[in-house]
């Protein structure tokens, strides 16, 4: 068997390509990106021919993945676990259709908001559906997860859950890869009638689906990837979810965990494993990454149960990633700690680069907008947000992916005007286009700066969908031509850019302001290639 | 053996490529490897760590426990102390470039930082920018901080170099030679720092 290095992401990958996926789906998100990314850089997965170049947003991404399965083909979709939101429509219903060939559905949570606005636990998407979860505890696991999830998804008929979080997404370690599956051969669904959600057929589908959530508890205890392990010291009993195990295990040496285990990586719960743990224990504690989803099921909502302990009561923090100190300490260990930092330590936040467009263009904007006084700004998920920073403190807002535009429109409805929305290229094809159409219908008087860096910055310069096609596509939903602004952000335009700014605000109505110029990272990136080829 | 290392830095000063060649060193001797990195916004000009962690015995977390770190070694000064928490207080050593990478309007009196830095007991503090341009690759101070750091990684010296001959061997001889005379002149610069501090 070959051993290779791979971060989370990438045994993800290798594992849906090792596996006979035909296609991936994903918009960029951190901690998923990486996902994609591996499969559209492997040499084999172009060979086999495995579809993977960036959707528009992760819904588009979901549906797509979903006909392919359709058509009886392996698919996976890839998102961050915001971007499940977005995909939640397709996701939540896919489980009422079922699947033909193996559908993944990979979520990739961010607790401690690493690079997020908040630490939603996908679990809950994945109870709420009604499917399977898996929940890796280490890179070998995610890359057996993958292969098994394919065949128990085609088993079930069901989408299956990939759930991960930011540390195994981006952790690299060695991984065992397994012989490689061909991919499936195009075939209808058996049943022509199992994709038509029409209520009649919804009713008959959605029985379906809760008659096999026992079946889905047993093969929990099946497949191996749960795992009861017995200790001697029953004063304490631990259940540990993903990577949770792996922090407990941390705090004992060699591995030998005194007190009885429950490890989970597969939802929904063994309900039979958990009643031995919590009837032969005095005190059950619950290690989970992320929100206290198993242990609200286990308290019930009197508490008036089983003896647990967890983030609810507070032996694990509330929020946050859990480490190996928290647990040592929830377990009432010694907790080690080095030496203080010292105060003259001072944070260094993210900045916009040196070089980078949107510093022209909040230059702009901030000096245009000074009269009117500040509040005006709604932004959105990208770089730019960090135009809130010093020295910009340009932004009001930012909420979710395409909030900017819909914001301000709401704002410039109160009569807030002139208001202004920021958003990214990319970020306007993902969420901003229908926003931009409430705009134009409703004739607000909105002015939207799409500043245009010709990438997917903030996750590392993926292909944007919006390339070459902005002006077009807000002329096309309606903008007024002579309201589509082209600039190019650079000092030298910085007076161009003030009066274009300045006449639209005074526009009563839609304007969209399009700043274009290349991300700094991608055109260094770019040189640096053509340099290397020169040579 | 077990190696616990926390790889510190400002994001695109290059400590993943430090990483890249201890794994790469130690990838055929048989040993166990996890290695945490940080990808996303704080990439943009913002602080970044790395755990790396090295043993022979399976290892379970992603993430090294405070105070059991075996080594710090910064590219930057400043932000080698923002993880001293991590470091084992009588053994761990910490490994630090001098030059400092200001891109805050707070940075601290660059004194005071190296103040800071002499206190802990087991350290090495050294001009990585400078040493890299004397050897010839101005852009290669992470090779020097890596060469300082070898005194202590218990890894082969010359798995190392073989490291920088698999990783940097298609950009050519130049480029091999150059970050060779780097990790060189970084082993060679923390073995007289520590004869003279000892």
């Amino acid at each position: 068997m070959k051993r290779v290095i791979l971060l989370g992401d990438e045994a993800i990958a290798q594992g849906a390509i090792d596996a006979g996926m035909s296609g991936i789906f994903a918009y960029p998100g951190t901690p998923s990106t990486e996902i994609t990314e591996y499969v559209q850089h492997s040499k084999e997965a172009k060979e086999k021919g495995i579809r993977s170049a960036w959707s528009s947003n992760e819904k588009t991404a979901c549906e797509a993945a979903l006909g392919m399965s359709y058509a009886g083909k392996r698919s996976m979709c890839c998102m961050k676990h915001v971007g499940v939101n977005v995909a939640a429509d397709n996701f939540v219903n896919a489980a009422v259709t079922g699947v033909n060939g193996g559908f993944i559905f990979v979520a990739a949570d961010d607790p401690s908001m690493h690079s997020s606005q908040n630490e939603q636990d996908s679990r809950f998407y994945g109870n709420f559906a009604l499917v399977p979860i898996l929940e890796p505890s280490n890179q070998q696991e995610a890359y057996n997860m993958v292969r098994y999830g394919f065949e128990y998804s085609e088993r079930i008929k069901l989408p299956v859950m990939l759930r991960i979080t930011t540390r195994l997404a981006h952790s690299r370690s060695g991984v065992n890869v397994q012989e490689k599956l061909a991919q499936n051969e195009l075939k209808f669904p058996e049943n022509p009638n199992q994709f038509v959600l029409l209520p009649a057929i919804a009713r008959k589908n959605y029985k379906a689906l809760i008659a096999k959530q026992p079946e889905m508890e047993q093969e929990g205890m099946k497949s191996g990837f749960n795992q009861y392990i017995d200790g001697e010291d029953k004063s304490l009993g631990i259940i540990a979810c993903g990577i949770g195990y792996n922090y407990l295990m941390e705090n004992f040496k060699d591995g030998k965990c005194p007190h009885p285990i429950l490890k989970i990586s597969q939802y929904p719960l063994p309900k039979e494993w958990i009643a031995k743990l919590v009837d032969s224990c005095e005190k059950v504690l619950v290690l989970e990454e992320g929100m206290p989803v198993v242990e609200e099921q286990l308290r019930g909502i009197l508490n008036r149960g089983a003896n647990v302990i967890g983030r609810l009561d507070g032996a694990v923090p509330r929020d946050g990633e859990l480490n190996p100190n928290i647990v040592a300490k929830a377990l009432g260990l010694h907790d080690a700690f080095g030496l203080n930092i010292p105060e003259l330590v001072a944070p260094r936040p993210p900045k916009l680069c040196d070089g980078c467009p949107h510093i022209d263009s909040y230059n702009a904007l901030n000096e245009v907008l000074k009269p009117y006084g500040k509040g005006r700004v709604f932004s959105d998920i990208g770089c730019y947000t960090l135009g809130f920073l010093d020295p910009f403190n340009a932004i009001n807002s930012t909420v979710d992916m395409g909030a900017s535009i819909t914001m301000a429109k709401g704002a410039a409805d109160a009569g807030l005007v002139p208001a202004v929305a920021v958003i990214g290229d990319s970020t306007f094809t993902h969420s901003g286009m229908t926003g931009l159409l409430d705009c134009v219908n409703d004739k607000s008087p909105v002015t939207i700066l799409i500043l245009d860096n010709e990438t997917t910055g903030m996750t590392g310069g993926q292909d944007s969908s919006a390339l070459g096609k902005l002006e077009q596509i807000c002329e096309g939903i309606g903008v007024e031509k002579e309201h589509i602004r082209i600039l190019k952000p650079l000092r030298k335009n910085h007076d161009e850019m003030l009066q274009a700014i300045s006449e639209e605000l005074a526009y009563n109505g839609v304007s969209v302001i399009i700043p274009r110029r290349e991300c700094i990272q991608t055109l260094n990136k770019r040189m640096r290639a053509k340099f290397a080829n020169k040579k | 053996m077990k190696k616990d290392i926390i790889l510190a830095g400002v994001g695109g000063q290059g400590i993943l490529s430090i990483a890249t060649m201890i794994g790469v060193a130690v990838v055929d001797k048989g040993l166990y490897v996890k290695q945490a990195e940080v990808h996303g916004m704080s990439q943009r000009g913002g602080d970044v760590q790395s755990h790396l962690r090295i043993s022979d015995q399976p290892i379970y977390s992603d993430l090294i426990p405070m105070g059991k770190a075996d080594m710090i070694i910064s590219i930057e000064p400043m932000e080698s102390l923002r993880y001293l928490p991590y470091l084992h207080p009588q053994t761990g050593w910490l490994i630090t470039n001098s030059t400092p990478f200001i891109n805050i309007s707070n940075y601290p009196d660059e004194e005071e930082v190296k103040k800071e830095i002499a206190k802990i007991k087991n350290h090495v503090l050294i001009n990585a920018d400078a040493i890299a341009k004397d050897s010839g690759n101005s852009k290669a101070a992470n090779m020097v901080i890596l060469g300082a750091a070898s005194l202590h990684l218990g890894i082969d010296f010359d798995a190392l170099k073989k490291a920088i001959h698999a990783s940097f061997g298609r950009k050519g001889e130049d480029v091999v030679n150059s970050n060779i005379a780097a990790l060189e002149a970084g082993r060679q610069a923390a073995e007289e720092y520590e004869t003279k501090h000892q």
